[in-house]
């Protein structure tokens, strides 16, 4: 049976999907994440989904589930590499991924939960760059 | 009505078995091969291919399984891809309450029919309580 690798750098989680999901694959990834943040007590997860040709209901349905769990758990999620032709996809299906955060790549997202970790969402506008300035 | 979908000559559909959670995979594989050797263009195929796997999973989950039958159709000069989705299951009563925004009868997200519907150019929805389910959707190439 297919799993998707979960690795650990530092406090965060890295999940890149490189197959096409099958259903079931998907319902054990996001039980497998929701363990390891709260085994490994990580503050972040990033999903890089570049490698999927389509994002359907389902697969749809477990991206938001898991930010959300993630949230609960007290780790950000974010997702990132979609391709442009899924997008458009997605919106015209009507699923807008509505509470997930998205970055363009892997690099930005990293950046994007570094910050979120050091400065909670709803705890000042600051960005991490800012203060260094100060 | 779907006969009239197509006009000219046509390859023979080829059936691939809707049974399992691989075989939603395995129809996602196959029709995206079909559309580009049909050539559509990249967004075209990812909105068959997206349309195809809600349809799929519908036949296994609500349909108890079946089968979905792919081809290349023509209309005058323009080609397209085919597939039609056909069940045995318990079909729907309420075919217009099913292709409402934001209904379900589980546990989905209620954008199956009517989401699936805006990804593809035609969508022919045949069926009656007790009859089973079949589903025919076109996408052309632009």
């Amino acid at each position: 049976m297919e799993r998707i690798p979960i690795l650990q750098i530092g406090d965060m989680l890295l999940v890149s999907i490189q197959v096409d999901l099958q259903d079931h694959t998907a319902v054990m990834l996001q039980d497998d994440l929701s363990n390891r943040i709260v085994e490994t007590g990580a503050k972040g997860v990033l999903i890089d989904i570049s490698a999927l040709e389509i994002v359907d209901s389902f697969i749809g349905r477990m991206i938001s589930t898991t930010a959300a769990v993630s949230r609960v758990l007290d780790a950000e999620t974010v997702v990132v590499g979609m391709q442009p032709a899924v997008a458009i996809t997605l919106v015209e299906l009507g699923l807008t991924l509505t509470g997930v955060r998205t970055a363009l790549d892997v690099d930005r997202g990293i950046r994007l939960l570094r910050r979120s970790v050091e400065v909670p969402i709803g705890r000042g506008d600051v960005t991490s760059d800012e203060r260094r300035l100060e | 009505m779907s006969a009239a979908l197509s006009d000219g000559p046509t390859d023979a559909p080829t059936v691939v078995p809707v049974k399992a959670d691989s075989d939603v995979v395995r129809v996602r594989q196959f029709v995206r091969d079909v559309a580009l050797a049909a050539r559509l263009s990249l967004v075209d195929q990812t909105k068959l291919v997206t349309a195809a796997s809600e349809l799929a999973r519908n036949t296994l989950v609500y349909g108890g399984g079946g089968e979905a039958a792919v081809r290349v159709v023509q209309r005058g000069a323009v080609t397209g891809v085919e597939v039609v989705f056909t069940d045995s299951g318990p079909g729907i009563a309420d075919v217009d309450l099913a292709l409402t925004d934001g209904w379900t009868s589980g546990s989905g997200l209620g954008l199956g029919l009517s989401g699936t519907k805006r990804l593809v150019d035609e969508f022919d929805l045949k069926t009656a309580p007790g009859a089973g389910t079949s589903v025919t959707i076109v996408k052309w190439k632009r």
